[in-house]
């Protein structure tokens, strides 16, 4: 059985707490380990961060997109910005000596670390990305092949 | 929960005990105005508390990076104190052990700096 739930929201830093929150919420219902809870919502959180800082510019005109999908075996999460797009290819290696002491650049790294499946397409304008986590079965069976 | 730092000095260190989340907006701004402010007091030896901090984006940890870089600018140090273990795993994952000096115990941080 698929549920799934979507929202459009202002560019605002509120906006993206809601985000996190509501993704605290739907990872602890997906039956997820707490540890993994705060993983997603961070993920999340680092997304809609993306979203509205880097995508939209906190521009009051666009809206950003999220969406929350609960699979028989997996949390889809899917966030989309009416930005400029963005290149995967062009991201920076945070963790290269040069970059290590930089500011910021580091969200999307994050994002990869917390999230079992990551995939950012570019929707011209805009950026889509989707976050999956798997649950139940999938993913002891995840955890089996990595070990 | 918002962000709240208070100072404390301790034989020639100043202790920064943080709480809440070091986030993008208030959390980071926090922090910034925080060290920005010890900096311009001439304060060369900080001590970050994070005990107490639940949480920190990619944001907060840039504004680690940055407040790290702008003390050691200055000819001073910075150093990290009682980290969570979501925190410390967070500086592992971005490799940022290796550059924070990062200590357990507060007396024995403190003997670390630089006489």
């Amino acid at each position: 059985m698929t549920n799934r739930v979507s929202y459009t929201l202002e560019s605002t830093l509120e906006s993206v707490n809601q985000v996190e929150q509501k993704a605290s919420e739907v990872a602890a219902r997906a039956g997820l380990a707490e540890d993994e809870q705060y993983q997603v919502a961070m993920a999340v959180r680092e997304a809609a961060v993306n979203a509205v800082l880097h995508g939209n510019a906190y521009d009051p005109r666009k809206r950003f997109m999220v969406a929350y999908e609960t699979t028989s075996d997996a949390l889809v999460i899917t966030i989309t910005d009416q930005g400029k797009g963005l290149d995967p290819g062009s991201l920076p290696d945070c963790l290269a000596p040069e970059n290590l002491m930089k500011g910021s650049g580091r969200g999307i790294f994050l994002i990869r670390a917390f999230m079992d499946e990551v995939k950012i397409r570019n929707t011209n304008p805009g950026t889509e990305i989707t976050l999956i986590k798997h649950t139940g079965r999938s993913a002891a069976k995840a955890k089996e092949e990595t070990q | 929960m918002s962000m709240k730092a208070t100072n404390r000095q301790v034989d020639g260190v100043s202790i920064v005990d943080m709480s809440g989340r070091i986030t993008l907006g208030e959390g980071s701004v926090v922090l910034r105005d925080t060290i920005r402010d010890l900096i311009g007091k001439g304060e060369k030896k900080i001590l970050l508390n994070l005990g107490d901090v639940t949480y920190i984006d990619s944001s907060g940890i840039g504004e680690l990076v940055s407040a790290f870089t702008a003390v050691r600018r200055e000819g001073g140090e910075l150093k990290l104190l009682k980290l969570t273990k979501k925190v410390h795993d967070l500086l592992q994952i971005t490799k940022l052990c290796t550059v924070f000096d990062i200590k357990d115990d507060e007396a024995a941080a403190i003997k670390s700096f630089t006489k």
